[in-house]
């Protein structure tokens, strides 16, 4: 499965929830499908986007918070798994896009490639539900339910080690802080 | 336990009166009455670390949420944190209210704490981030209050130190 046809099943369902991406190829694909003021591309700090959806998820129990995070990303700040799982906000789910390698710095594997089992992570570090997906189809139904169950769900989503051709934006960072703060503030 | 209960509730209502809702933490001596004051709280959430990065995600997800929320953190735990300082708070103009407990520093028993003391001030300058000693319980409120102010309007961490003055009873 490609991350682009994973994003494309996304892509119509989170208009009204607040999303939050790593850097590189996540945010430049999904900025590629068409930028919306909810969308926050979190472009350093690696490791953090799901720390950053846990304060967003708690502060904002009312709206979905949707994550979209990388296997380089999430294996930087795993202990972040266990501190979401004890606060397991049900509002927020936990996309992880895993191409067992860090792309865009040269594509060197990481620990995914070996064997470690994200899902499995999460799921005994508390998640309700933590599942890992290999196909369109098989991520499109784990979406769908992941957003009925609300609870919160992990997905791991295997993806091909590719990415765009660019990873350009046309957002300079704190445009996009600033406009996604006050979507916040009256969304 | 020699930690001051009554220095510890005045700090813990700065926070209170600073409109502060969300406390992050990672337990140390110092902190326990305030991490305790927190959990007991029911108009308070504290978020419990395990590891001080986190709480700049945390608090950067809720700033932009619109609620307030202060960290709890040793000096040791405020070193762990520099990176996401740097390229979270810094990089996405993010206020922070960090209360950092200044072990270490004069009057320091613990010898695996002494190394921390030496390089918390000269890390806070090098990075160029308002700070203040928290000594008199009579000043703390205000102080609490004012570093909020500053974080909010410059858009940038403020750090607080808690001192063994203040936490400790002799």
């Amino acid at each position: 499965m490609q991350r682009i046809e994973a994003l494309r099943i996304l892509y119509p369902d989170i208009e009204n929830d607040i999303v939050v991406t790593i850097m590189g190829a996540v945010a430049a694909e999904l900025y590629s499908l068409g930028h919306r003021k909810n969308f926050f591309y979190l472009q350093h700090a690696m490791g953090l986007a799901s720390s950053m959806g846990l304060g967003l998820a708690l502060s904002k129990p009312d709206k979905r918070v949707i994550v979209m995070d990388g296997d380089g990303s999430l294996l930087m700040n795993l202990g972040a798994l266990s501190t979401i799982a004890w606060y397991a906000p049900k509002n927020l789910i936990h996309v992880v896009f895993d191409n067992q390698s860090l792309l865009s710095v040269g594509g060197f594997p990481t620990a995914t490639a070996a064997g470690s089992d994200l899902a499995g992570i999460a799921q005994k570090s508390g998640y309700h539900e933590a599942a890992t997906v290999r196909s369109v189809e098989d991520f499109t139904r784990a979406w769908r339910a992941a957003r009925e169950r609300l609870e919160l769900s992990m997905i791991v989503a295997k993806v091909e080690a590719a990415g765009p051709k660019s990873f350009l934006m046309d957002l300079p960072l704190l445009e996009n802080r600033f406009q996604f703060q006050r979507w916040l503030k009256e969304g | 336990m020699p930690v001051s209960v009554e220095n510890s509730r005045i700090v813990y209502n700065g926070l209170k009166r600073s409109g502060v809702k969300i406390v992050s933490a990672l337990p140390e001596t110092w902190l326990v009455h305030l991490i305790n004051m927190a959990e007991e709280d029911p108009d308070t959430t504290l978020v419990r670390l395990t590891r001080e990065e986190e709480a700049i995600g945390i608090s950067a997800g809720a700033h932009l949420a619109g609620v307030r929320s202060a960290l709890l953190m040793q000096n040791h735990g405020f070193l762990a944190a520099i990176n996401p300082i740097v390229s979270l708070a810094f990089l996405y103009k993010i206020p922070l209210l960090m209360l950092i407990s200044y072990r270490g520093h004069m009057g320091e028993r613990d010898p695996w704490q002494t190394q921390g003391g030496r390089f918390t001030e000269p890390v806070l300058k090098a990075l160029d981030i308002p700070y203040d000693h928290l000594t008199n319980p009579m000043d703390v409120e205000r102080q609490i209050s004012e570093a909020q102010t500053l974080a909010e309007s410059s858009l940038t961490p403020v750090a607080l130190l808690l001192s063994r003055q203040l936490m400790w009873e002799a």
